[in-house]
């Protein structure tokens, strides 16, 4: 007999205080909770549905000195997420039926979130030929979402194949809009500082032109694209102006997309350096007006962990990443819900319930009502905290957030009714 | 001064007018018959150079030699660099042996900075050359020429004077560096160079920009060749090596287009033929062996100010 807990005085979505129940992997009427309840006083604590993670790389397998699906999913649960989409572009590249169920597999054996793999668009992310996507769909891991991440998939006809072929099985084509001829060897966001710290520069119109190209593409064939990662106020536009059309395109920004800027590169210390790059305060701006408006459509962390050695070196030599699940909520808060720009539940809309329609998952990404899944987590916004890399559980400690001090907290992290993080620590 | 000399920013303008004047009396050194200072006895001067660069390495080994500093020469090619160690391994290498300066040229921009603020290294750290960031002892080198020529080598010499900057701005950290000097010292800088050469945002750097040599030569006081390397020639960044001599290369029919007092300069090394013709190279307003011969005097004066020299370093006898 699993434990049952009885949450009282919790203000569901920042709402009204009340007391919730999660027994037997789903939450239930407060007034039958038995005896033997654990109680949980969650007063001045809000309630979200349980966060989930489009696009997280858990390095494994391949890359287990940076991260492994079970430290990875430790770090997404004290950050509040019970589901993570993890990234194709492992070693080997998770572009067939087996590497996918390994990874699905490991994220089971973990438990602290549920892990819905990725598939590779092209074998290899090589950008040559489609990867066996059915066999990925049908498998036991019943992949949706495939992304050549890390990579565009930048020939048109490809991508146009791939958009039509994943209407099969309801899938969708995640694209990491990059033009690469645009890009050659590009490190930081072009523009006055990159000419002047002599960084060659990735330019805002390398994203618009491919999500431009795209959502013209989707139009077409009439499928489902979703972009990832936005970092420019012209992709915005671009986005806002696809769906005005009726295009089936949704997109992504990422937490560190809505706080930092491209002015930290002058510190040539490349915990700064991600692709894409960091941009104007411009382009923050609009992020978070378009996130706000529902241009953007979610929240996701692109977490991209990297071994202390890929960061501490020259800025071209270091690798592009930072890691984000353990601060991606309290990033959301001080960016827009303490800004004015997004209530709690619009949180809960872009970080649970749009990522779970997008990734096709019916078990998460659910409201916080009598009979849900008990994916729930339990988030105190009137905490203050700084971040300690050497306190994350990610195997690596590339934060650019090091040393800042951050809004919220979170408390609890319940999947299925079962706590995966309690009292802000692993369970 | 600071510790280090990372970037021509980081000089105020007393402070680049103290390099001068130091490199003024350093180079007065030459005509005497011990070119020799004990200014740095004892102490030690790594050159570290991760890419190939014979002038510069020579010249600053030079400079050291002259203060009677000990100078370890430490290159990529034929040691454990060229075998993957990292920089920061290089570093701590260094640091154990106990340099007083690191004199750096590295391929990518900002790795003297970061050599600077690792805490890997306690050494004063010089930028000889990082990527296509700076090169700020050959800005410092090009300031001290035309101050001689043109600033009676006084200060506030290059107030108000006019120098172009012609060529591949674009990759050129001596273009960066000369720019902020010359601004520093209140000179006038216009950079010239096709569109695709220039950087994007360069409306925000303190200088005037211009596609048209032909113009801008009339106004100037010195001209400064960039070179244009020949992996750019592939690029896409113009369409063949004659149409960017035609458009961009200083030949002698430009060079008569000049005021008479007007010098020509260039970094070295120079590609005769691209971007200045062997007569205009070669001719009485080129100063470019001079910008050779300065280079030791303006390093010897930044390594003596960065190392801590407080006294004259020039007039005590011995």
């Amino acid at each position: 007999m699993s434990t049952s807990y009885l949450i009282k005085n919790v203000a569901v979505l920042g709402g009204t205080p009340s007391d919730l129940l999660l027994q037997d992997g789903v939450i239930r009427d407060a007034a039958d909770a038995p005896a033997d309840a654990e109680v949980i006083d969650a007063t001045g604590l809000i309630a979200l549905p349980g966060l989930v993670d489009l696009h997280t790389h858990l390095r494994e397998p391949g890359r287990e000195d940076a991260e492994t699906v079970d430290t990875g999913t430790q770090a997404a649960a004290l950050g509040g997420f019970t589901a993570v989409f993890a990234m194709a572009n492992t070693e080997p590249v998770a572009d067939t039926a087996g590497v996918v169920e390994q990874v699905w597999r490991l994220g089971r054996e973990a438990g602290h979130c549920d892990v819905y793999p990725i598939g590779a668009v092209t074998v290899g992310l090589q950008g040559e030929r489609l990867a066996e996507l059915g066999a990925m769909a049908d498998s036991a891991a019943r992949v949706r979402v495939f992304s050549d991440d890390g990579k565009c998939v930048s020939d048109a006809v490809l991508m146009r194949r791939a958009l039509e072929y994943v209407k099969a099985f309801d899938g969708v084509i995640a694209q990491h809009a990059q033009e690469p001829r645009l890009t050659e060897g590009a490190q930081m966001n072009e523009g006055e500082l990159s000419g002047r710290l002599g960084l060659a520069g990735w330019p805002a119109v390398a994203e618009e032109a491919i999500i431009a190209r795209d959502v013209l593409l989707a139009e077409h064939v009439g499928s489902r694209l979703h972009v990832c990662h936005v970092s420019t106020a012209g992709s915005v536009d671009i986005v806002r102006w696809a769906k005005s059309k009726g295009v089936d395109v949704t997109a992504e920004a990422c937490p560190h997309h809505l706080l930092l800027t491209d002015q930290l590169a002058a510190t040539y210390d490349p915990i700064y350096k991600v692709n894409p790059p960091l941009r104007s305060q411009t382009d923050v701006e609009a992020l978070r007006a378009g996130l706000a408006d529902g241009t953007i459509d979610i929240v996701a962390t692109d977490h991209a962990p990297h071994p202390h050695e890929d960061k501490d070196c020259e800025w071209a030599a270091a690798a592009f990443g930072m890691i984000g699940l353990e601060t991606a909520l309290s990033i959301v808060q001080q960016t827009m819900v303490d800004a004015g720009l997004l209530d709690w539940a619009g949180v809960a809309e872009r970080m649970s319930y749009a990522p779970a329609r997008i990734g096709r998952v019916a078990e998460h990404g659910r409201p916080i009502e009598v009979g849900e899944p008990a994916n729930v987590v339990l988030y105190d916004p009137a905490a203050t905290r700084t971040v300690d890399p050497s306190e994350s559980a990610s195997l690596s400690r590339n934060t650019p957030y090091r040393g800042m001090e951050l809004p919220g907290r979170v408390v609890a992290t319940f999947l299925r009714g079962k706590a995966t993080v309690l009292d802000g620590k692993l369970a | 001064m600071k510790r280090h000399l990372l970037s021509a920013a980081d000089l105020s303008r007393d402070d680049a007018e103290l390099v001068l004047t130091t490199a003024d009396e350093m180079r007065s050194l030459a005509d005497r018959p011990i070119k020799k200072l004990p200014a740095l006895r004892g102490r030690t001067v790594v050159n570290l150079f991760f890419e190939d660069s014979t002038r510069t390495r020579i010249s600053f080994e030079a400079a050291a030699k002259r203060l009677s500093a000990d100078v370890i020469n430490f290159s990529a090619k034929g040691s454990s660099l060229s075998k993957g160690e990292s920089l920061k391994d290089t570093a701590l290498t260094l640091e154990a042996m106990g340099a007083d300066a690191v004199v750096v040229r590295h391929g990518s921009s900002g790795a003297p900075h970061l050599l600077a603020h690792s805490g890997w290294v306690r050494s004063s750290v010089v930028n000889a050359g990082d990527g296509t960031h700076e090169h700020p002892t050959q800005a410092l080198l090009d300031a001290f020429t035309m101050w001689k020529h043109l600033g009676e080598s006084k200060p506030g010499g290059l107030e108000g004077r006019k120098v172009a900057i012609v060529g591949d701005v674009l990759h050129s950290r001596v273009a960066r560096s000369n720019a902020l000097l010359l601004q520093t010292l209140g000179a006038e800088v216009t950079l010239v160079a096709p569109p695709t050469l220039l950087p994007v945002g360069i409306e925000g750097w303190p200088v005037e920009t211009s596609y048209d040599l032909d113009s801008v030569l009339p106004k100037a006081d010195a001209v400064m060749m960039l070179r244009v390397q020949r992996e750019r020639m592939h690029g896409g960044f113009f369409p063949t090596a004659r149409e960017y001599s035609r458009r961009y290369g200083l030949d002698g029919k430009r060079m008569a287009m000049l005021q008479d007092h007007t010098i020509v300069m260039h970094p070295g090394p120079m590609v005769r033929g691209m971007e200045i013709t062997a007569d205009v190279a070669d001719s009485d307003r080129s100063v470019i062996v001079e910008q050779v011969t300065n280079g030791v005097a303006v390093r010897m004066a930044v390594l003596y100010l960065l190392l801590g020299g407080s006294e004259p370093a020039v007039g005590g006898e011995e």
